[in-house]
């Protein structure tokens, strides 16, 4: 099993793994030190640690991205829900309460969001875009709630720690990220459970008559995602020692799916690896650091960003794919060729 | 003669009745034409956008970049009424021209390379509010002649409320955007795509033409809606309107639009528009309320809406099964 699965993975992440190489040449090209480690006070300071570290909101967020997009839905919520949660451990904390308390509520708050959104879809059949929305608009508006309106900071130590403290010379919120990921990938690969998401996302009503409880599943992938969007939350607010619910997790949503979709993953659901979306989350960090570092002005930012997301459209749409494979097949690529096109078209009514 | 169809239509039109009736019993000035003006006054360019919104979604898509599109060209004005001699009108036609081909690059794109609408826009988002950047990150005041004359033109009521002129370009637009869904082919071809593209397909509806058209109208009143919001403020900021396509969103669900596409109405936008108006006026009205409030009872709304619609398709789906006699595959 191993043997098998082994290369067909690295094969998988290998668009990526060459996508994130590029960035980072040019992060060198600017930047000759880039690579550079340095250990200060038994931390290691560097590009690369920056990178991880604050790659790691868009990194948790896209693992349960990853799930919810391959059962073909959405959500839309998650930064909405991060907000919610920072709100919640913020408060909790200005209660008097222990940060593991504050913990233990964000994530049982975020975990409630998930659920809600899991069971707008999975019972009441709604389509995900919209049912996600209603917690996106309202998100926001409840976090406010919670902290009154007002910044609430905080000065326990123990939450600061998860978003700014350090593990064995890491910052913690690395080990966070690459720990669930690790966890989400083993549980969802070790066993059926990935593609039984899989048999989801490709035909919902064939794998409930194959025997599949798809609502239950459906609910728990939502929850999941709101666990990692709360879990996301927390790591932001206790960087800046505060929750911010008008600005935390701001957009971060859009990052997060483009993160799954720079990772390969259909968005009409389906096959899914949370590795090339991890990996994706990691691509866009870059990209905002080679910004950063090559003294391009931060206006240019989005116009990148916007240029990035329609090149790996161009090479991700079906139609180019099969343009290429005509080309590749030594038969004509465009031209006079256009009855090519109908396997094309049944495809996709499948898809539907 | 009422069809189901027209159901959550009336429920909009019969909430925002009763939910003025309740504001107006507690608070009588909100009766006063002062109120009635500056609620299609404030809400002039979410509005137009809105009517875009709701082409959109009635063909089974979304447009997420029309915020951003508003401040490109609130900014873009700003700059070149700024930077250069070009008369104002002119600046008016540039802007407008580049939004509606902008919108049209969209339609283009998620036609010919068949990418979800969702992604394909999400880039435009980000290109667009990218290149307001880029022109200025700063917020730049308009100091023109003809601003000043078109910001005078208002009819005054009795009361004294003033129904300006970037409201009136608001019901022109609604009314417009009606009689082309309504009255003309295109406006056939929009709710035939929102019913399925196989279908539409096969009905012979020109998908590449409807799909750009579609796009494109949204992208052109999004400028439309930039120009409006350069009257309203005077100024171009490239941080201003960030999340209107939601607020349009919102607005066009709560008019009763079903979003999976097919179904629906401009005048349902309209109250939409109203409703979400009226929240606002009402937390200004009370005082005490918080401006988050805002946000929670229109996702609120949101939720009953789509609660509606789900049980009016449940419904009507059913009882066509019951009719004719044979389960159609869902």
């Amino acid at each position: 099993m191993i043997s098998q699965t082994t290369p067909s993975v690295f094969k998988r992440v290998l668009p990526q793994l060459v996508i994130l190489a590029v960035v980072l040449a040019c992060n060198l090209a600017v930047f000759p030190g880039f690579f550079a480690l340095s250990v200060h006070d038994g931390r290691v300071f560097g590009n690369l640690v920056d990178v991880l570290n604050r790659g790691a909101p868009v990194a948790l967020l896209c693992i349960g991205m990853t799930l919810v997009i391959a059962t073909r839905g959405i959500d839309l919520s998650v930064g909405a829900v991060m907000a919610i949660a920072g709100a919640v451990a913020a408060s909790v904390l200005a209660g008097g309460q222990g940060w593991g308390t504050a913990l233990l509520g964000a994530l049982a708050a975020g975990l409630l969001c998930g659920l809600w959104n899991g069971v707008l879809v999975a019972v009441l059949r709604i389509q995900p875009i919209v049912a996600t929305l209603v917690l996106m608009v309202a998100g926001r508006g409840i976090a406010q709630l919670i902290t009154e309106g007002t910044i609430l900071t905080f000065l326990d130590p123990g939450m600061i720690r998860l978003g700014a403290g350090t593990v064995l010379g890491l910052p913690t919120p690395i080990w966070i990220w690459i720990g669930l990921g690790a966890l989400v990938i083993t549980v969802v690969r070790r066993s059926a459970l990935g593609m039984l998401i899989e048999a989801i996302g490709i035909n919902e009503a064939a794998s409930r008559l194959a025997g599949i409880n798809s609502r239950v599943l459906l609910i728990c992938v939502y929850g999941v995602t709101g666990f990692c969007a709360a879990l996301a939350g927390v790591i932001v607010a206790a960087d800046i020692k505060g929750a911010d619910a008008n600005n935390a997790g701001l957009w971060l949503e859009l990052d997060a799916i483009l993160a799954v979709v720079i990772g390969g993953n259909s968005l009409l659901g389906g096959r899914f690896s949370i590795l090339a979306s991890l990996l994706g989350a990691l691509i866009i960090q870059s990209v905002n650091a080679f910004i950063l570092l090559s003294g391009l002005p931060p206006e240019f930012n989005l116009i990148i960003k916007a240029v990035l997301i329609l090149a790996i459209l161009v090479i991700q749409s079906p139609k180019v794919g099969h343009a290429l494979y005509m080309l590749r097949a030594g038969g004509l690529p465009l031209g006079g060729r256009t009855k090519a096109r109908s396997p094309l078209t049944s495809k996709e009514e499948k898809a539907q | 003669m009422i069809r189901a169809t027209h159901l959550p239509l009336l429920v909009t039109l019969l909430t925002f009745v009763l939910a003025y009736a309740l504001c107006a019993a507690q608070y009588p000035a909100m009766l006063s034409s002062r109120v009635i003006a500056n609620l299609l006054t404030d809400n002039a360019f979410l509005g137009i956008v809105a009517v875009g919104m709701t082409f959109v979604i009635l063909s089974g898509g979304i447009d997420l970049s029309v915020g951003s599109v508003i401040a490109f060209t609130g900014v873009f004005l700003a700059v070149v009424l700024r930077d250069s001699a070009m008369p104002p009108l002119l600046a008016f036609a540039l802007a407008l021209l580049i939004a509606t081909a902008f919108g049209a690059a969209m339609g283009a794109i998620i036609h010919y390379l068949e990418m979800p609408p969702f992604i394909v826009t999400l880039a435009g988002m980000f290109l667009a509010r990218g290149a307001a950047y880029v022109l200025s990150t700063e917020s730049v005041p308009i100091d023109n002649a003809l601003y000043d004359t078109l910001q005078a033109l208002y009819i005054r009521a009795p009361g004294g409320g003033r129904f300006r002129l970037i409201g009136g370009i608001m019901l022109a637009v609604f009314l417009a955007g009606a009689l082309v869904l309504h009255r003309t082919r295109l406006g056939q071809n929009v709710y035939a795509l929102g019913g399925g593209v196989a279908t539409a397909r096969l009905m012979g509806v020109p998908l590449a033409r409807t799909t750009i058209a579609i796009y494109a109208i949204s992208g052109g009143l999004a400028g439309l809606a930039g120009i409006v919001f350069s009257l309203y403020t005077s100024a171009g900021y490239s941080l201003a309107t960030v999340g209107v396509e939601l607020d349009a969103i919102a607005a066009v669900v709560i008019g009763g639009t079903l979003l999976s596409g097919g179904y629906g109405y401009v005048a349902g936008t309209f109250f939409g528009i109203l409703i979400m108006g009226l929240i606002q006026t009402y937390i200004v009205f009370d005082g005490t309320l918080s401006s988050w409030w805002t946000k929670i009872v229109i996702g609120a709304l949101l939720f009953a809406f789509i609660l509606l619609q789900k049980g009016l398709t449940w419904a009507t789906t059913s009882r066509r099964k019951v009719l004719s006699g044979s389960a159609a595959p869902s």
